[in-house]
């Protein structure tokens, strides 16, 4: 089920964008108001409720000794899901997640995992045998628009706060979860040879194409992700990927770094 | 895992199968291998054997599924069990879903779905054996498979990986460039240079991104000359076999 929009609404979108406008007076690349609440939820590990303007994600962590992959015997586990849940949106169905919410929870994953933001092998316990399981549960309370950039930002967010619960498996004292990076996700919708940032639910529905860069603390990019039936000129990426560099070095700042 | 161990690299800076850092894998391209669909195609990119095979346009089912103005698209991208190390275990999980999507979205601005409303256009792709870059493969063949089905497309598209490697960009990385390395991107293009997917995973600077982002556009249009190649050998092939009873067929009018 897609988003339905009025053409007229269409129209009123598009003929601000060749103004350089947008409906909420924002520019091109401004967020929305962001806030994160952190530690809501106290029987879990690390948690954070990230709201984005209307959107709201809230982003759960729980810990749990486990088996480490053969592979990587020493190291971590990190297990992303999201949750597109009826309540967040009319187009959001029950039932096992769809394409979309795969994506977002392999995206949010990327972002964690490829920026090397936790420190998977400091959650060693017995190499071999056991290790730290981190699960990171990402819930759509509400689906305003662009809620990939919100649940990235509610991983992070959340693992900053998360305490590893040792004492609750006899493995000693509780400590805090070892991040070393901060991973900030940014999404444009191209759009009439415009990038636009942050899109709310009407922008995203007229666009047909998303560009989707996470870039970690020294400016590097460690994940991207187009999105959508449209296509995209090499120079209209390589302008996002600056701009997004920037959005996300001033979300990092203002947001995370205490 | 420890990738300061490991060198991609001889003293001539060839890679470990003899490449240089900017030459694609061996590519073998095959047009109409398969009997029952509307259109296939067989490629090989280096270790990866890929088949892929398109029906359509047909009825949708389930009906719901229906576009009144055009027709949908539906990709799927299957492993096989036996075509990695480790026995995968059959059936999608949550890497083919969102593989068969990205590769969906690739193709999908080029089909002329209006053409077809309330249809569906199928495509299935099956990675009989795997070694880096079998998303690409897949796209690639399913390009030339939707040609081959004589679907209306707008142009073809082409697929291919930049990675990095011991901090240098390589092209279309192998399975132990892939596992070991520091960064796979794979795109997919028009040939006038229309970017359909792109995806990143690793560490890249902004500098290497650039670089990454022309490497892997230049080996797509390699592999875009290959493609047109393989379809028109096969059709010129077609012609000539079949060139006869057409001209019979015109002389009675």
């Amino acid at each position: 089920m897609t988003n339905v929009i009025s053409e007229i609404r269409k129209d009123f979108l598009y003929n601000l964008l060749l103004k350089g406008e947008r409906s909420d007076g924002r520019s091109f690349e401004d967020y929305r108001e962001i806030s994160i609440e952190r530690n809501l939820i106290s029987k879990a590990e690390g948690s954070a409720l990230v709201k984005l303007g209307k959107s709201q994600v809230l982003v759960g962590i729980k810990m749990q000794p486990g088996e480490p992959f053969q592979d990587s015997p020493n190291r971590g586990v990190i297990i992303t899901n999201a949750e597109l849940v009826p309540l967040a949106s009319p187009t959001f169905e029950p039932g096992p997640p769809n394409e979309t919410g795969i994506e977002l929870a392999r995206l949010v994953d990327r972002g964690v995992r490829e920026s090397k933001a936790v420190d998977l092998e400091a959650l060693c316990i017995v190499p071999g045998k056991q290790v730290w399981i981190i699960f990171i549960d990402v819930h759509i309370l509400d689906d305003c628009g662009n809620i990939l950039d919100a649940s990235s930002l509610g991983a992070i967010a959340a693992l900053l706060t998360t305490k590893v619960p040792a004492s609750k498996f006899g493995l000693g004292d509780d400590y805090p979860l070892p991040v070393k990076d901060i991973p900030i996700a940014t999404t444009a919708i191209e759009f009439s040879d415009v990038a636009m940032f942050d899109p709310d639910s009407d922008e995203e529905s007229i666009a047909n194409t998303k560009l989707t860069v996470i870039t970690t603390a020294d400016g590097s990019i460690c994940g991207m992700q187009k999105s959508g039936t449209g296509v995209l000129s090499p120079d209209q990426v390589y302008r996002i990927v600056d701009i997004a560099g920037e959005k996300a070095k001033e979300i990092r700042e203002k947001f995370l770094e205490a | 895992m420890d990738e300061s161990n490991i060198s991609f690299f001889d003293k001539e800076g060839r890679r470990l199968d003899g490449r240089r850092v900017d030459e694609l894998r061996p590519l073998k391209i095959e047009v109409g291998v398969l009997a029952r669909a509307d259109g296939s195609c067989y490629i090989e990119m280096g270790g990866n054997k890929v088949i892929a095979a398109v029906y359509g346009p047909r009825e949708v089912h389930p009906r719901h599924l229906q576009e009144v103005t055009r027709a949908i698209v539906r990709y799927r991208y299957n492993m096989a069990s036996f075509s990695v190390e480790e026995r995968k275990r059959p059936g999608p999980d949550r890497r083919s879903y969102e593989l068969s999507k990205v590769s969906r979205e690739a193709l999908e601005p080029v089909i002329l779905t209006s053409y077809f409303p309330r249809s569906v256009i199928d495509v299935f792709v099956e990675v009989l054996q795997a070694d880096a870059g079998t998303r690409t493969a897949g796209i690639n063949a399913a390009s030339v498979a939707l040609a081959d089905a004589g679907i209306p497309m707008r142009s073809m598209i082409t697929s291919c990986a930049a990675g990095k490697v011991g901090d240098q960009i390589v092209l279309d990385p192998m399975k132990e460039e892939d596992n070991f390395g520091q960064a796979d991107m794979p795109i997919a293009m028009t040939p006038s240079g229309e970017i359909t997917l792109l995806q990143m995973d690793g560490h890249l600077s902004q500098d290497q991104f650039h670089q990454a982002m022309e490497l892997a556009i230049k080996g797509c249009r390699d592999i875009y000359n290959l493609q047109r190649k393989s379809l028109i050998d096969r059709y010129n092939q077609l012609e000539n076999v079949e060139a006869e009873p057409v001209e019979e067929v015109k002389a009675c009018d």
